[in-house]
């Protein structure tokens, strides 16, 4: 399926990180195109620095996963992507994170056009309190004009490519918040990609849902994969290893390996990824 | 080597330390068994070779056994890392075990025939073979107990001498045969008793390779060092 008007193709920026270790193996593994990177990147909540030096980049149109235990910095990593954390005073990010050329956490970057291009799904799905119809439209709205028509067409869309337009289709006017958890969370799968992304960031998209429709969203993002750039922030370890192409592991606010998920999940490098994952962390 | 921290989940830690203990176990069967098999051929002892086929069974058991662990653990542990590639690497080696507990009671079975036909040469090439074959699993074995990529490694690399005393017997037993048609019914037996103790020496270094993937992530690449040169002691292939 494409979308219904003039589909703009993602082209991946071709500048090659000068990585060092683990990051430059992982980059040559893939061998894909970066879509975002992130170079030496530091971010500090008031005084506490939450992320130290973080090399990486999210390959194009794979997912990437992303694990470590509580606090280590992987949620952090997801807000500064988004800027998420622009919106609160003493939060600041130092380094460069790079889409198309562009460093998204400069001053001056247009906000509203940077979350059309890379939008994200939360943890608990937040639909507003409005018709599943106007779910989808709002964000819609805030971007584009589009006539009836057009809008009717978009929504369908969205809500085909996030699995859930045969379960809505004939109550697009009821409220959204009669919609299962499951389904809450695929409409506001179908929201974040009505304004057709092209990075879509996962922070824990499944940790309030029950195993099936764990199950769905899961098939959705590797479905969803086709078109978009994924990360995924995930405490579930079997989900990244299901999910994800790449997996990167944090702990203490540093990326202490990331490597293909076949590789980091039966040969890990780093002696503290083999003990996360494996559970022996102390 | 490096000390890893224990399982958060105690029970698992337990799990893995069991299984560990019973492929050590079923290692060390075999290994009394490529030696009793031995003992009773140089020492002509029918009984004790008896013996070592009715114990064979024990081992078949224990295959049987610990693969049922094994796909236990893998359904409801979901391993992954060094814990996925020991339960992995755990399955391999009994399947090797299991093929060396055969070959030595195939060697019994040789040796109760053998007991009854007149007595060929020293056997001394058997005793030697069978020590370093022995040596090889017993030390493949402590590379899987102990986490040592290192003396897998050796143990890999150690199956050169093993093919060379095999050569020496193969040319020994063609030349009883040679001889003398009547030597031919023991010296055929072994023949196959000594081809038996080098596939046991094969599959020591089978066990050695997995054991340093189980503990490394590795796999060794490179052609193991070979010196069975048997097949051509009588005529060379055509190039």
């Amino acid at each position: 399926m494409t979308p219904p008007s003039d589909a703009e193709t993602t082209s991946g920026t071709t500048q090659n990180a000068s990585f060092g270790g683990m990051q430059a193996r992982s980059a040559v593994a893939l061998n894909e195109t970066a879509r975002v990177t992130v170079r030496n990147l530091d971010f500090y909540y008031g005084a506490n620095k939450a992320l130290k030096g973080i090399n990486f980049l999210l390959p194009e149109k794979q997912v990437t996963g992303m694990i470590g235990p509580s606090g280590c910095g992987k949620s952090t990593l997801l807000r500064v992507l988004n800027r998420m954390y622009s919106l609160y005073p003493g939060q600041r990010a130092e380094g460069e994170v790079l889409m198309d050329g562009e460093n998204i956490i400069a001053d001056g970057v247009d906000m509203n056009a940077l979350r059309a291009k890379i939008g994200m799904v939360f943890q608990k799905p937040t639909p507003f309190p409005m018709s599943i119809y106007d779910n989808i439209a709002f964000g819609i709205r805030l971007h584009e004009k589009l006539n009836k028509a057009q809008m009717d067409e978009r929504i369908e869309w969205a809500l085909s490519r996030a699995a859930i337009w045969g379960e809505v289709k004939d109550r697009l006017n009821s409220s959204a918040m009669g919609l299962s958890g499951g389904q809450q969370q695929r409409l506001c799968i179908a929201r974040t990609i009505a304004v057709r992304p092209e990075v879509i960031l996962f922070d824990e998209p499944t940790s309030a849902l029950d195993p099936i429709s764990t199950l769905k969203i899961e098939e959705l993002i590797d479905e969803l994969k086709r078109d978009f750039t994924i990360a995924i922030v995930t405490h579930n370890m079997q989900q990244a290893a299901r999910c994800a192409d790449q997996v990167a592991f944090f702990y203490l606010g540093e990326l202490i390996e990331v490597a293909p998920a076949g590789q980091l999940f039966t040969a890990p490098k780093h002696p503290k990824t083999q003990e996360y994952i494996t559970g022996r962390f102390g | 080597m490096e000390q890893m921290a224990e399982h958060t989940v105690r029970a698992y830690a337990e799990e893995l330390r069991r299984l560990r203990e019973m492929v050590a176990r079923m290692g060390g069967l075999a290994e009394r068994q490529v030696a009793d098999a031995t003992t009773a051929l140089v020492r002509r002892d029918a009984e004790l070779a008896t013996e070592v086929m009715s114990r064979d069974a024990a081992i078949d058991a224990l295959e049987a056994e610990i693969e049922a662990f094994c796909i236990r653990l893998l359904a409801l542990r979901q391993p992954v890392g060094q814990d996925l590639r020991l339960i992995v690497a755990a399955m391999k080696i009994i399947h090797d075990i299991e093929r060396i507990g055969d070959y030595a009671r195939n060697a019994a079975k040789r040796a109760i025939v053998l007991a009854q036909q007149p007595a060929l040469g020293s056997l001394n090439g058997f005793q030697r073979m069978a020590r370093l074959v022995q040596e090889n699993l017993k030390g493949a074995m402590d590379a899987l107990v102990n986490d040592d990529a290192n003396r897998a490694d050796e143990v890999w690399a150690a199956d050169e001498p093993v093919d060379e005393v095999y050569n020496g017997i193969f040319r020994e037993m063609l030349t009883f045969m040679m001889e003398d048609p009547r030597n031919i019914t023991a010296a055929t037996h072994l023949l196959f008793v000594a081809k038996n103790l080098e596939r046991i020496g094969d599959h020591a270094t089978n066990i050695a390779e997995t054991v340093h993937y189980a503990v490394s992530g590795e796999t060794l690449a490179e052609e193991r060092p070979k010196a069975d040169s048997s097949a051509f002691a009588v005529a060379r292939p055509p190039s």
